[in-house]
Parts: structure tokens; sequence; C-alpha cells
């Protein structure tokens, strides 16, 4: 068997102590890091990387920089769940969710659920990267600009489900965030657009500046204008745990996003982007409530931080077989690689078996760490919603602004989470929610830059989205759903007339 | 909230405590820069006392960001303080470029820059720096050559197949590039010049998704740097036609020059250079020069570029003179290839 012998390999590499101990160090750092508002898993790589460059054992290295990938996951979404302030796009659905969870007192059972809720996915991730790691690569590699157009279409229209509210605002906040993803030097001809003169703009609007700004500054806004709502958090820090009917609420979400978010995470072209928030339109979509969506649903953090934390690892897929970085987080562990002397290619996963099961190996073993550092900290992390609100929301906005900084040293950054800040306070009171907005935002230049791919390599022939099937099923799937988003809608207006009449 | 008060300063302790530990757990990997812990360098007043901060216009991971990062570990040593590559990307290398322009001239603040600063006058008008008059030069650091591939069951199989066919079918053949103003956007625009044909560009969000396409067989053909190419050479992933320097590379040593096979104008590489604002100190940008030079005969640096395909520039290259020189030629060089492709 040579699965089995290869997983013997990894573990023996991936369990020798100082791997082990590595790999706790990046998971912690990783950690540490991610909590810092603003501050999500390419900030933390980025940051981190220099640590691993003195070591002799290329194996350590990336472990260790596998955990701080991780590790800074986890981290992102538990400031997103107790501060609404997600660092990357994904954290940005477990914010919907579970910051309504932890604002109705339930903060430490969203932390639990989103970490046994990893921990699941990244479990049966690792072996679906053990057992199907090059087919998969091979058949990743089908998909092209048309494909990837076809899939950011249907993910869009999906995204639908996000908005708790209107239908017609969610599609207003979609078409904002397309706008505002457009922003900067455009890709094919180096036109800037939208940049009002400014070269910072250049390379477009930070998705950190945006994110920390609609999500937590305006957040903090909202409290403000409505003191009740503090009080209420305050009072209300209670159940830690999640119950064993909680439980049972997450087991087949859980489940369907891994599936969802390994399959996702494979596609090199950004399909771990729509991990998350297709999981999440995925679990409103089946619900039997889906109107508990947006209001705290528990699977509403289990689904995608499941989803997100599959992807995160079979992501590794095309690396690793095929040397093919599939985020800008793996375009940092090929820096790694390059530093290690290795040179990144399929050849890795043949001239390296035990660096390649080893990293595979540790992902689970990183897995189980998260777990066991992440779970007695939730104690902790739930009591600092205790902290009296004049000294947290002034700490909330300084470590924003410092990791918003941190990324590109460019205060237009900085300067962009107050507006952004703002603009996220003047949507909430019109009703309008900022999770639709910010999906635009991050796959609006997906979107813009696969259509035009497409066309350009079919030589302006627009036939090329039907006749290559796998986009034409999800152009197909597209339809259907957004049939399906628009009926209810519908139907609720009249309701809503009727209602007004009594 | 004045209510449970007493209860809640502890906790309110212990949650700045952590989150002031996380800070400082992200400080020393690369945040600040600056004048954060105070020097504790050799403590003379000469340059350097404090930690030096190299700034490079592209993505972390990528691979200007990989040739600063061997570099940056020996300077660092032969410096005697840390070093911080700080990525700034956007406008093509052009902010971080405008950003290192006006930095203090101490020698504190080095940019890290690739053959674009030659050609960013051309491909923006409205630059807001000069490379000549606004930098000071410390020394070239490598050559990275370049490689034409193509997708592995794209037809041709020598460069002189390549001419003949990408000639007759110019109107179907698709050329992939990293982006406007990317090294294979450069390499691709005077491939075609050589080859006498037009043909369509499909750019790419830099040089990873434009590989991934061309090994998924999305796109036929492309020119890119060895130091991505490589490894999907040596597996076979890609077909390799020459590679762009009048010398085999070490790493691929079946792969014909483009000379060789006819093509004596094609010869190209992505230079890479150090540069600190105009302004700085002589003997500042000599210790950096030094260091430099030390740097680039490191044997540890001399195999990771092997791996890559490249190799550190001879000693007497990387010097503000010969770097200038090299600049000041490339910045009109391109400028006419540049306007001639825009032209039509």
């Amino acid at each position: 068997m040579d699965l089995l012998d290869n997983l013997a390999l990894g573990f023996s590499t991936a369990l020798q102590w100082q791997n082990v101990l590595f790999c706790l160090a990046g998971v912690a750092l990783g950690t540490a890091v991610g909590v810092l508002p603003g501050i999500g898993p390419t900030a933390a790589i980025a940051m981190l990387l220099p640590i691993t460059f003195g070591f002799d054992d290329p194996t350590s290295a990336l472990i260790m920089l596998a955990g701080i990938y991780y590790g800074a996951q986890y981290g992102g979404s538990t400031t997103a769940i107790l501060l609404n302030l997600p660092g990357e796009s994904s954290a940005a659905v477990t914010a919907i969710d579970g910051h309504q969870m932890a604002r109705s007192g339930q903060a430490g059972t969203a932390l639990a659920v989103a970490a046994i809720g990893s921990f699941v996915a990244g479990t049966v991730a690792t072996v679906v990267l053990a057992v199907a790691a090059p087919p998969l690569a091979r058949a990743a590699l089908s998909f092209g600009a048309a494909e990837y157009f076809a899939l950011v279409v249907l993910g869009l229209i999906a995204s639908i489900a996000l908005a708790s509210g209107s239908t017609l605002k969610a599609l207003a906040m979609i078409v904002l965030g397309i706008l505002l993803g457009l922003v900067g030097q455009d890709l094919y001809t180096g036109v800037p657009r939208f940049t009002f003169g400014l070269r910072e703009l250049y390379g477009g609007l930070n998705f950190v500046s945006v994110a920390v700004g609609v999500f937590g500054v305006a957040e903090i806004l909202r409290n403000l204008h409505d003191p009740r709502t503090r009080r209420r958090i305050v009072s209300r820090v209670t159940n830690i745990w999640p119950s064993r009917a909680d439980l049972r609420r997450i087991t087949w979400p859980v489940l369907r996003a891994t599936g969802l978010g390994s399959a996702l995470g494979v596609l090199p072209g950004g399909g771990h982007v729509l991990a998350s928030y297709a999981s999440y339109a995925v679990e409103k979509r089946i619900s039997k409530h889906p109107e508990r969506f947006g209001h705290g649903a528990i699977e509403g953090v289990a689904g995608p931080e499941s989803a997100n934390n599959a992807a995160a690892q079979t992501s590794f897929i095309p690396l690793l077989t095929l040397g093919l970085p599939a985020h800008p987080v793996m375009a940092l562990m090929v820096g790694a690689f390059i530093i290690q002397g290795i040179t990144p290619g399929p050849d890795v996963m043949t001239d390296q078996p035990e660096l390649v099961w080893g990293l595979i190996a540790s992902m689970w073993v990183g897995n189980v760490l998260l777990v066991l550092l992440n779970l007695p900290l939730i104690g902790l992390w739930v009591r600092m919603l205790r902290v009296p609100y004049s000294v947290l929301f002034p700490t909330i906005v300084v470590f924003a602004c410092i990791g918003t900084y941190s990324l590109g040293q460019n205060p237009y950054h900085v300067l962009a989470v107050a507006f952004f800040g703002i603009l996220g306070f003047v949507l909430v009171r019109c009703g309008c929610e900022p999770a639709p907005l910010l999906l635009g935002f991050v796959l609006g230049p997906l979107l813009e830059d696969n259509l035009r791919r497409a066309l350009l390599i079919s030589h302006g022939d627009p036939s090329v989205f039907v006749t290559r099937p796998i986009s034409a099923v999800l152009l197909a799937l597209a339809v259907v759903a957004l049939v399906v988003a628009v009926l209810p809608s519908i139907r609720r207006k009249r309701e809503v007339v009727f209602a007004e009449d009594e | 909230m004045t209510r449970v008060g007493r209860r809640k300063t502890p906790v309110a302790a212990v949650t700045l405590l952590f989150l002031g530990l996380s800070l400082a757990a992200c400080v020393p990997g690369g945040g600040g820069g600056g004048d954060g812990g105070g020097g504790e360098g050799d403590g003379g007043s000469a340059f350097p006392e404090d930690d030096i901060e190299i700034i490079v216009p592209f993505a972390a991971g990528g691979p200007t960001d990989t040739v600063t990062r061997m570099i940056a570990d020996p300077m660092s040593e032969s410096l005697g303080v840390q070093i911080v590559v700080q990525n700034i990307e956007g406008a093509g290398g052009t902010v971080a470029a405008g950003q290192a322009a006006t930095a203090a001239p101490d020698g504190y603040t080095v940019l890290m820059h690739h053959i674009g600063m030659s050609t960013a006058p051309t491909l923006y008008p409205d630059l807001p720096y000069d490379p000549l008059a606004d930098f000071q030069t410390v020394g070239l650091v490598t050559e990275v050559p370049m490689t034409i591939i193509a997708r592995k069951d794209f037809e041709p199989t020598t460069v002189d197949e390549l001419i003949a066919y990408v000639q007759e079918n110019q109107d179907t053949v698709t050329l992939a590039h990293a982006g406007v103003g990317s090294a294979s956007n450069l390499c691709g625009l005077l491939l075609q010049d050589a080859m006498g044909v037009k043909v369509q560009e499909v750019p790419y969000d830099g040089t990873g998704p434009a590989m991934a396409d061309l090994v998924g067989g999305q796109v036929d053909f492309m020119c890119d740097q060895t130091t991505n190419t490589t490894g999907q050479i040596s597996a076979g992933e890609v077909k390799a036609y020459a590679v762009t320097t009048p010398e085999r590379v070490e790493s691929l040593p079946d792969l014909p020059t483009t000379a060789e096979e006819g093509l004596p104008d094609l010869e190209v590489t992505v230079w890479h250079g150090l540069y600190v604002p105009t302004g700085t100190p002589d003997d500042v940008v000599a210790t950096l020069t030094e260091a430099l030079q030390a740097a680039l005969q490191d044997e540890g640096v001399i195999d990771q570029m092997a791996d890559l395909g490249t190799a550190p520039v001879e000693t007497d290259r990387a010097t503000p003179e010969e770097h200038t020189s090299l600049l000041e030629e490339q910045i009109g060089a391109w400028e006419e290839v540049i306007t001639a492709s825009q032209g039509g």
C-alpha cells in the first residue's frame, strides 16, 4: 500500500519532536498574530516568513509556515467572531453569524464550534490530500478562464443568500463591492481606473481596509450610536461549550462544508476564496430556518469555518504536486521553498517525499495542536468582551490601524479604514449589509479578469462559456440559483404588503 | 460599565497584555522598521547602526522577493545589523520606487528593483520620480535568464518550428504574460519582434497563474524567467525552446540559447539592482556596495541562485558605475521597443 507507506513516512517525519515543536510554535505564533485586528493569514505569513529562513531543515521550516497559516486563519476567525473584525475574506463570512452569536452571549459556543468544525475539516482534508492529490491537481488544471468566470458568476448569485434582509439591497451591495474592486490599474492595459490620480490607489483598495472599515469600525460606531446593545453583551457572557443539540445541528453542515471546501480549494485560480461563501449559501438554502441566518445561526459559523479550513489545506495540492501556487499564501510558500533550496515544481513530490508527506501529516498534527491550544483559551477570549468599552473600542481601532498600516506601510490604507468605517455605518443605518459588499469586492476582479481572459483566449468568441462543458454546467446552475433566489422574495413582498395592512 | 468595573480590571490587563504580546510577536518579524528597538549593533557612529529596510516592489514569494531575501541574510551578517525586507506592491513597482525616492537619503532605506526600473519611464508617463536623477545605484545583483516555453502538447519542438508555426497561425496562437510591464511581457514583446508577428497576448495577475494556465494547456506559449520555469521544464510539464542569454544556463544544460537557434537579437535578462535615494553619502553607498559584493560571493547564495537557473553578477558588475550604465542603456532600449509595440 503506497498510501500507508506514504502516510507512515509522513507521520514519522511530522512526529519527530523538533517538528512537533516547530508545528506548535507556528500554530501559536499564527494564532497570536492572527487575532490582531485586520491581520489575516497572508499578512501573518509575510511577517513571520523570515523566522524560518535560518532553519537548516526545509521540512521544519515548511511545517512551521503551514502552522502559522492555519493558526492565523483560526486567530482571524476569533477576532471576526468577537469583534466583527475579519482579517481576510473567508473570515468575513464567519463574522456574519459568529458576531451575532457573540452579541447574544454565545461567543464561547461560536469559538468552540469554529474550532471543532475546522478540526474535522482539517482531518478530512488531510486524508484527501494524502489519497488523491495528484489526480485532483490534474483535474483542477482543466479549469480555464471560462470555467472560473462561470464559477464566480455562480458564487455571486448564490451569495445573495448572504443577506438576511432585502434581496434588492443585497444586490446593490454586491454591485457596489464590484465597483470598489475595480479601483486600481487595469491588468490588461495598465490604465488606472477610479484612482483620482493617486498612485497609492494603483494597486487597488486593500481588502483589509475595506473589511476592517465596513465590519469593525462600523460596528463600533453602531455600538456607540445605540448604547442598549452594549449593555446586553456585557451582561450575558455565558455558555462556553456547545450543547449536545448544538453539536447535532452542526454535524451535517460541517461535513458538507468539508466536501465543498476540499473541492474548491484545489482550484488554483481562486477557488478557496469561494469556499466559505459557498458553504454559507448552501447551508442557508437547505436550512429549515433560513431566517435565523444573519441572526446568530450556529450552522452559519460551523459551515464556513469548516469549508475554509478544508480549502486552506487542499489549496496545498497544486503547490505540492505541480509547484503552482493557488493564492498569495501559497506564493509565499513558494518563496520559502526556494529560500530552502528546493525548486518548486512537479518533481518535489518524488524527489523529496519525506518533505511533502511530512508536511501533509503535520497539517493533521497542527490541527490537533490548534484545538488543544485554543479550546482552553476560549474562556479568556470571551472574557475580552467584558473589557469596558471605553478601553476596548480605542484599543481595537488602534490595533486595526497598526495592522492595516503594517500590510504595506501605506498611510492610504489607514485612511481607507476610516472612510469605509463611516461608509459601513451609513450602510448599516440604511439597512444594507456589509457581507455582500465584501464578496463583490473580492469576486469582482476575479469576475472581470476571467471574463476578459476567456474572451482573449477565444479571440473574442463568447460561445466558449457555453461550449466548454464545465463552464456551461456552472452557468446553468447559476441561472437556477437566480430563479430560486428571486422567487421567494417576490412571494415575500406580497406577504409584506399584507402584513402592513394590519 | 461602572457597576462591574471592580471585576473587569484584571481581565482588561490580561487582554492588553496578550494583545501586547501579539504585537511584540509581529514587530521583529518585519512590521515596523525605523526606530523601534534602538541599535544593539556596534555602538559606533559609523553606518550602519540601525536596521536597514530593503523595499521590494513586488509580492512576497515572487522572484524579485526571493532574490532579495537570498542576499539579505549574508548582507545583514556583513553589515552587522538586521535587514528587513518590506514588500510594497503596486503599479508595476512604481509605488515602491516612488516611496523609496522620497525616503531619507541615509542608506537605511534601500530599494531592490529589476528591469522594470528602466521601463517605467515609458510605461508610466506621469512617473513621480526619475530613475536616473532621483536614485543612486548601489550595484547589480543578478541577471536572470529567460526561457521561451510552451504548453507541452504545443506542436512545434524547435525554435525554427516555433517561428514558422507562430507566423502561420498568427491569428490563433496565444501568448501568456504576467501583466503589463512584467518581465514576461517585455520578453514577449521582443520575441514577437524577433519573429515578426503580432499575436494575441493574454495577461495574468502574476507569473504563478500564468504558469498554471500554461501547464493546464489553456494558453500556447510564454517567455518567463528561469526562477519560475526551471522546475516545470525539468519535470517536462512545459516544453522549452531556448534561453535568452548569450550562454547556456547550468541548471538547464540541454536548452540552447536564442543565438544558437538563430535569434541573436533576442537577448534579454531580468537584471536586478539595489538603489538608494540620491543624496546618500558616498561612504554609505560604498558600505552597501561592499556588503552586496560580499553577499554575491557567498556560497549559499551562489547555490540558491544556481538552483533557480541564475547566478550572481561578477563582482565588477556589482558596482554603481556598471549599474548606472546598464540602467541608462536599458531605459533607451525599452522606450524604443515599448513605443513601437504601442504604435501598432
